[in-house]
């Protein structure tokens, strides 16, 4: 298109040399036939940057504003005490368990699904993708009616073997790596699928053994899709509330997460406290979100196609 | 061939990733699936729709399916344009907002929960502008409503997005060369075959919203028959130790969401068929 417009903007002088008119750059370039009009393009914009301000950056400026609203004071007050620190901890533990767990169950399901031909296939992919159709309570429930020692289908045996799952830090795991089960999955398996299994056939034909080539060859090709997996996985098991918040018990000090921490203060009217540690969170959302854009950007071949925009 | 159960490869491992991802997923989302689906089983039938047809209950699954239906309808148009002007639009600022999309993905449910609250509770910054109006949105049904909105936006504008993006650009010039203007051409050339990657993001965020409890609680105000939610309800039977309730009121969500996915896949299906892509 500019090339057309370069030409269009020369003009022949009179000695017959070709120069480029200089005031032409301001003429408006013709409009496309698949482009809008500039005053329809500028309402458009306007209008969803208008709305995305009001119902995406509004909510989280208040988290930052509410928070700081007395100064950092308040904020460090309630984030160094007792319960909010055990909160912390809790949260990281639960997210160092579950989100390495379902690391590797995707690395194993993706393998399987792209790499192999079988029946059923279609059914399994459905199947992984089932947590993200289940109320989050309707999860926590579910494990509830498994694991708890009155009402559980193992209820006899964990209360004879004196395991608390329901009410305890393994039913929190539980939940939270149902609710975060597809994540590294769903972004593996479109990959691999794409990529074929070529690459690996000529690893094994030159003689590399069956880990090796999954080590040198298939594990470079998607590194940043399993990077991308782990960190929504991450997000969302950091923050996870109605599932965990089923099966949790509200037990201060031992089973609060971070995200219940948040809804004891806010219920008690420590509004500021809950802020502040809302804040923290909030923090984790937006490196989130930048390290996920930066892999959208910078690494968007790598990724699954749905994820190159 | 037609009958073998796997295709030969030569590739090693299919056994021990499938049989591991099978057993996982059979422990972690089959298991708890199945001991809702035999809780449900287990009471009497007479009960369950006792329990199920409970005006607290129907109310309850009211006020969820309806704030849901609202908000993804709301969020359909909302989410369309936003795709459009991230796809079709270069400005500056373009790439920062296709990140703020995933905000709701990313932001704790509970976080947006208390902030929205912030925002539309009587005395908040929106809400404090409102009140003099008349016009309540915190602890009411609008409340439930603005949180979905926030939850299932990225839901319909990533599911457009891609497809918008690969959207084949010759029709819309050919329809230019006709004469079409731009309405038209958009109206009738460019959106008809986003209808079923519209709808199942629709769906999706449907789903998403019927299911939600974090972002909802704190706004909603929780008041029985008007603004507490199917999911809340079933907290509440579990905090009163009536685990047939909320076992019943669960196993209906459940079969909702089953509904919904269904439908999802369906749709996928026939828009895969018609049009070439998901």
């Amino acid at each position: 298109m500019s090339d057309v417009a370069t030409t269009l903007a020369t003009s022949t002088l009179a000695n017959g040399a070709v120069a480029p008119v200089r005031s032409v750059r301001t003429a408006p370039r013709p409009r496309g036939p698949t482009e809008d009009s500039p005053a329809a393009r500028a309402v458009a914009i306007a209008l969803a940057v208008g709305l995305l301000m009001l119902f995406l950056l509004l909510p989280l400026a208040a988290v930052f504003v509410e928070a700081l609203r007395k100064g950092f004071g308040p904020v460090i007050e309630a984030l160094s005490h007792p319960d909010a620190l055990s909160a912390v901890v809790l949260t990281l533990l639960v997210a160092a368990i579950a989100v390495p767990a379902n690391l590797v169950f995707g690395v194993a399901a993706a393998w399987a699904i792209a790499k192999f031909d079988f029946r059923g296939k279609t059914l399994l992919v459905s199947l992984i993708d089932l947590p993200f159709s289940v109320s989050p309570v309707v999860a926590g429930l579910a494990y509830v009616l498994l694991y708890s020692t009155t009402h559980g289908w193992f209820g006899g045996v964990l209360d004879a073997a004196g395991i608390d799952i329901i009410f305890a830090v393994p039913g929190i795991v539980l939940a939270t790596i149902f609710v975060t089960f597809p994540f590294v999955a769903r972004e593996l398996i479109p990959l691999m699928q794409e990529q074929g299994r070529t690459e690996e056939e000529a690893a094994l034909s030159l003689g590399a053994g069956g880990l090796r080539t999954f080590v040198t060859v298939t594990l470079p090709n998607v590194k940043w899709a399993l990077l991308y997996g782990v960190l929504l996985c991450n997000a969302r098991a950091m923050g996870e509330f109605g599932a965990v918040s089923v099966v949790s018990g509200h037990i201060r000090g031992l089973t609060n997460t971070m995200p219940l921490h948040i809804e004891i203060l806010y219920n008690e009217y420590q509004f500021a406290a809950a802020f502040a540690v809302a804040a923290v969170l909030a923090l984790l959302a937006l490196v989130t979100l930048a390290v996920k854009s930066f892999l959208e950007w910078r690494h968007a071949g790598e990724l699954a196609a749905t994820r190159r925009h | 061939m037609a009958f073998r159960l796997v295709q030969p490869s030569v590739l090693p491992g299919f056994r021990i990733s499938l049989g591991f991802s099978l057993a996982y997923l059979a422990v972690i989302v089959l298991l708890p699936l199945a001991a809702l689906l035999s809780s449900t089983l287990s009471i009497d039938g007479a009960e369950i729709w006792r329990i199920a047809t409970e005006d607290r209950t129907l109310a309850a699954l009211k006020v969820s399916f309806l704030t849901a239906l609202a908000a993804a309808a709301f969020d359909l148009p909302l989410g369309l344009l936003v795709a459009w002007v991230l796809v079709r639009y270069d400005f500056p600022g373009r790439r920062l907002l296709d990140a703020m999309i995933d905000l709701p993905f990313a932001l704790p449910t509970a976080v947006a929960g208390i902030a929205l609250t912030a925002l539309y509770a009587p005395n908040g910054w929106i809400g404090a502008l409102l009140a003099p109006l008349g016009v309540k949105i915190a602890f009411t049904p609008v409340g439930i409503f603005i949180a979905l909105v926030f939850v299932s936006l990225p839901f319909i504008v990533r599911t457009v997005q891609p497809v918008l993006a690969d959207a084949d650009r010759e029709v819309e010039e050919a329809s230019a060369s006709l004469g079409a203007g731009r309405l038209f051409t958009v109206l009738r050339v460019v959106l008809p075959p986003l209808l079923p990657t519209l709808l199942t993001g629709f769906a999706l965020a449907l789903a998403r919203a019927i299911g939600e409890y974090g972002s909802v609680i704190f706004i909603a105000g929780n008041i029985p028959y008007v603004s507490e939610i199917a999911p809340l309800l079933i907290v509440i039977k579990l905090e009163e130790f009536d685990y047939a309730g909320a076992t019943v009121i669960a196993a209906v969500m459940l079969a909702i969401s089953f509904a919904m996915l269904v439908a999802v896949n369906l749709l996928q299906s026939i828009s895969r068929r018609r049009l070439g892509h998901v």
